[in-house]
């Protein structure tokens, strides 16, 4: 039993969960601290994220960005590069698609969102490709270049939303609120269960996850990728083109991030405005990190953090306490994590060396029967 | 400041035994010295000489047994513990500040004796005195960062006798040294020895244990074989002790004839990784059923001499021939397909992937061929099957295919690199240090799969700082110094001290 409680594959699994309720506790006490009564408080919060069908919708609704962002971050990690430039790349695949949509509103409907939705990948894939190819050829730190291109971002959607893309119907109105012309309705995205916000994105999101999780570890590109991010030097030394499949890890991060932001505008919002990034290029990675950085991890580790956010709201609303507490909560599970990874690897490494002593120990090798890695 | 010598008549380790997670590292070993003895702890990597080294200089704590101190039993916390009971310890990896001067870093965590002023006068005078009692020449004023490698290291001896050692551990002195330099580190510690200190020599070469030691100690598998006076004993002896059966140390070389030039270097220039001139102006020809060794001291252009034949280094001059074509532009992949193997002086940073599978590792070169991978997809039973097909036939020790690679001991990790390059049947082979840090059984292995090479009409470079291993296995030896070849000697021609005179730099010009 001891030994099953010291193995690596049990505490795998269990220290997230102790990460997830360690970060509780904390949060209890600056609930406690704010003046709320922290388990009602959590209480609101477990029950406006996970308590009702509309409750689940809405935290399926906020999971499909986070799962795409964190898809992304999986794979740049993957390929030894560390992408914190999801915010600018949201946006700026928002930004295209939604100004490809309007430009092209009079396409059949299920050819414009096709199209839009690449659009939105393929920008976002340019913005991290700026990062990409700096880091490939001049060796630019991505984390420096891709936080500062969430800046630029951000100045080119306020510069845009207030001038070329602003809504005509605003500038009649005089009201100017920085949003975009809605789009064309026959390009929106399935509402699931209406009056909800779900959508269709949601599948979308799923079936990704599966093909990252293929990418990655079935093919060719993905062991490139894998080997890179992993020993570079060897990496060169088997011939691949490091520089490329550093760029590629970035861009395909990018490419993920701007899907994201277009599946919010064909999705959700149907329109782009000021905050539909809504923070999901920080949070995806929290949601990355929490899902061990594999693309199926990704998936219980979003649909948590979705559900977060939207209990969060609901907590601030009944029990009276500001929802970025939830910020810092998830803050607090991220640098758990990280810290109880230190235990797993330690756990991992153990039994790496007993099982080597224990083959050392008898005589003949023994090849086992083979299985998939 | 206490000058005066302490003195440590006998030390005794007894029934020692230590145990980290699943490995018994020391079980029931006795072990003894006395002053005025050079003895030799033998034995392969992870036989458990470092372990029961550190236990005696505090690093480690001894689970049972006892340490006894001129019958005395003691406790020794820690290297200050060690240090102050008169245990010097010299590492393999010197532990020296390169900016400060040889006095400066003798003096370091010492009191001075003239509290907050330093007393460097009286260091530089002391350090004259043990160079002149010692043999150990080196300028006290000298930068460390000037020095060269074995001057560097009678800067650590005297840093050891300065704090009174009267015990010293050597840690494979000899791994860093020219023969020259070897030798004059025995006259050393034949002196050291000679004025009563107790000397602990660490090494796998049985050479040069046989040269120096009174007594010889063998572990294996972290017990003691036996201990044996230095009489009598022969090398094969010895080998039989470390590895648990006969051992083939000279392996038969057969003249074998040489064939076509597989691999030319037609004056190759390269920089280091600091951007200085590494490799000046190298010519080298390797034929086909040829070995071709490369000696010199660490550090010589090696490593970059490796690099510019596997493409991982641009070249600053001249042109790299593989079969008679001009790849000097050819990127490594592309000089891998048209028959190159390189096993990497670096094997774990160069040549595998720590966190992959044995299997996935064993594929790092092919796996974008049929049939590992068809298209885009890797295909898993053909990468499970050459896993499997590898691992038995290159002996590789590994609990099951899907073991992270990292977790395996050197010497199997260095098969598994053998196994990978040598299963293509390369034209060129370049083996960069193919047998550093590698056990007996492994090292014999390895040399009698690179004879096999050269029988089957590969050329090949072998790149090594062990001497022994080069007069064994090449047809001609070229000595690298300083980024240029000194000459090229045939084997039947090559002697150690024609080749460590070349080692240092002498060319001979008669």
């Amino acid at each position: 039993m001891a030994r099953f409680l010291r193995s690596p594959r049990f505490l795998e699994i269990a220290l997230p969960i102790a990460a997830v309720l360690a970060a509780f506790m904390i949060g209890g006490v600056l609930l406690w601290l704010l003046g709320a009564n922290p388990f009602e408080a959590y209480w609101v919060l477990l029950g406006g994220a996970f308590g009702s069908v509309s409750a689940l919708a809405a935290t399926l609704t906020k999971m499909t960005p986070l799962l795409l962002v964190a898809l992304g971050i999986c794979i740049s990690y993957r390929g030894g590069v560390i992408n914190i430039g999801g915010e600018g790349q949201i946006i700026v695949g928002a930004l295209a698609a939604t100004a490809f949509a309007l430009w092209l509103r009079d396409l059949p409907g299920w050819l414009l969102l096709t199209l839009t939705l690449l659009v939105g990948a393929l920008t976002g894939a340019a913005w991290g490709a700026i990062a990409g190819v700096l880091k490939a050829r001049l060796n630019v730190n991505e984390i420096l270049s891709t936080v500062m291109l969430n800046a630029i971002a951000l100045q080119l959607m306020n510069f845009l939303l207030r001038g070329p893309m602003l809504d005509p119907e605003q500038i009649a109105a005089g009201t100017n609120i920085a949003q975009s012309e809605a789009l064309p309705r026959t390009m929106w995205l399935l509402r699931l269960a209406p009056p909800t916000l779900l959508h269709a994105g949601i599948i979308l999101a799923l079936v990704l996850a599966v093909l990252v999780y293929l990418l990655l570890w079935r093919t060719t590109i993905g062991y490139r990728i894998r080997t890179v991010g992993l020993n570079p030097s060897a990496a060169r030394y088997a011939g691949m083109p490091v520089p490329f499949y550093v760029a590629l890890s970035l861009i395909l991060g990018g490419a993920f991030a701007g899907l994201a932001g277009a599946v919010e505008v064909a999705g959700v919002q149907h329109r782009m405005l000021e905050g539909l990034s809504g923070g999901y290029g920080f949070s995806g990675i929290v949601a990355a990190l929490f899902g061990k950085l594999h693309p199926l991890g990704a998936i219980p580790a979003a649909f948590l953090f979705g559900g977060l956010l939207v209990g969060a709201n609901k907590m601030q609303l009944t029990v009276q306490v500001p929802s970025a507490l939830i910020t810092a909560i998830n803050g607090l599970v991220v640098m758990f994590v990280v810290a109880s990874e230190v235990y797993v690897r330690r756990a991992r490494r153990r039994t790496g060396r007993e099982a080597a002593a224990a083959s050392l120990q008898s005589d003949a090798a023994p090849v086992t029967q083979a299985s998939t890695f | 400041m206490s000058n005066e010598r302490r003195k440590i008549n006998s030390l005794e380790m007894i029934k020692i035994t230590k145990r980290f997670p699943g490995v018994l590292a020391n079980d029931q070993v006795t072990f003894d010295v006395k002053g005025g003895e050079i003895h030799a702890l033998l034995g392969e990597n992870g036989a458990g000489k470092s372990t029961l080294m550190r236990q005696l200089y505090g690093l480690y704590h001894p689970d049972a047994g006892e340490i006894r101190i001129d019958g005395q039993a003691v406790t020794i916390q820690s290297p200050t513990d060690a240090i102050a009971r008169g245990i010097g310890m010299i590492h393999q990896h010197f532990m020296l500040v390169d900016e400060l001067t040889v006095a400066e870093n003798v003096a370091l965590g010492m009191p001075s004796s003239r509290g907050p002023v330093l007393d460097l006068d009286r260091v530089e005078a002391r350090i004259q005195a043990l160079s002149q009692a010692y043999g150990l020449h080196v300028n006290p004023k000298a930068p460390v960062w000037t020095l060269a490698v074995g001057e560097r290291q009678r800067v650590e001896i005297i840093k050891a006798l300065y704090r009174g050692a009267a015990l010293l551990i050597l840690d494979e002195p000899t791994a860093v040294l020219t023969p020259q330099e070897a030798d004059d580190l025995f006259v050393t510690l034949k002196q050291m020895k000679e004025d009563g200190h107790a000397l602990i020599f660490i090494s796998h070469k049985l050479r040069e244990v046989v040269a120096i030691s009174d007594r010889i100690s063998v572990l294996r598998g972290g017990r003691l074989v036996d201990t044996v006076p230095n009489q009598g004993v022969t090398r094969a002896m010895l080998a039989r002790m470390m590895v648990g059966r006969d051992v083939l140390l000279e392996r038969a070389h057969k003249a074998l004839e040489t064939g076509v030039v597989r691999l030319a270097l037609r004056g190759v220039s390269a920089l280091n990784v600091t951007g200085q001139a590494a490799l000046r102006n190298v010519t080298l020809e390797v034929h086909a059923g040829e070995i071709l060794g490369v000696a010199g001291v660490s550090g010589n252009g090696q490593r970059e001499l490796a690099e510019v034949i596997a493409g991982l280094r641009p070249l600053a001059g001249g042109s790299v021939e593989l079969d008679g074509r001009n790849v000097s532009a050819w990127p490594p992949g592309k000089r891998t397909d048209a028959g190159l193997a390189y096993i990497p002086e670096e094997r774990m940073h160069d040549g595998i992937v720590q966190e992959f599978s044995v299997a996935q590792n064993l594929v790092l070169q092919d796996y974008d061929h049929p049939p590992i991978s068809r298209g885009l997809f890797l295909n898993f039973n053909a990468i499970a099957a050459r896993g499997r097909e590898l691992v038995s036939a290159f002996n590789i020790r590994t609990p099951s295919i899907d073991t992270p690679t990292r977790s395996l001991s050197g010497g199997n990790i260095q098969k598994l690199i053998l196994a990978r390059e040598l299963s293509r049947n390369p034209k060129v082979l370049v083996a960069a240090q193919p047998t550093r840090g590698v056990d007996i059984g492994a090292t014999e292995y390895i040399h009698q799969r690179l004879l096999e090479q050269r029988a089957q009409g590969a050329a090949t470079l072998l790149i090594s700082e062990d001497l022994d291993e080069i007069l064994a296995l090449a047809d001609r030896i070229a000595v690298i110094y300083e980024g240029r070849i000194m000459d090229i000697v045939p084997r039947k021609q090559a002697t150690a001290e024609r080749l460590g005179l070349l080692m240092a730099g002498v060319a001979e010009k008669e």
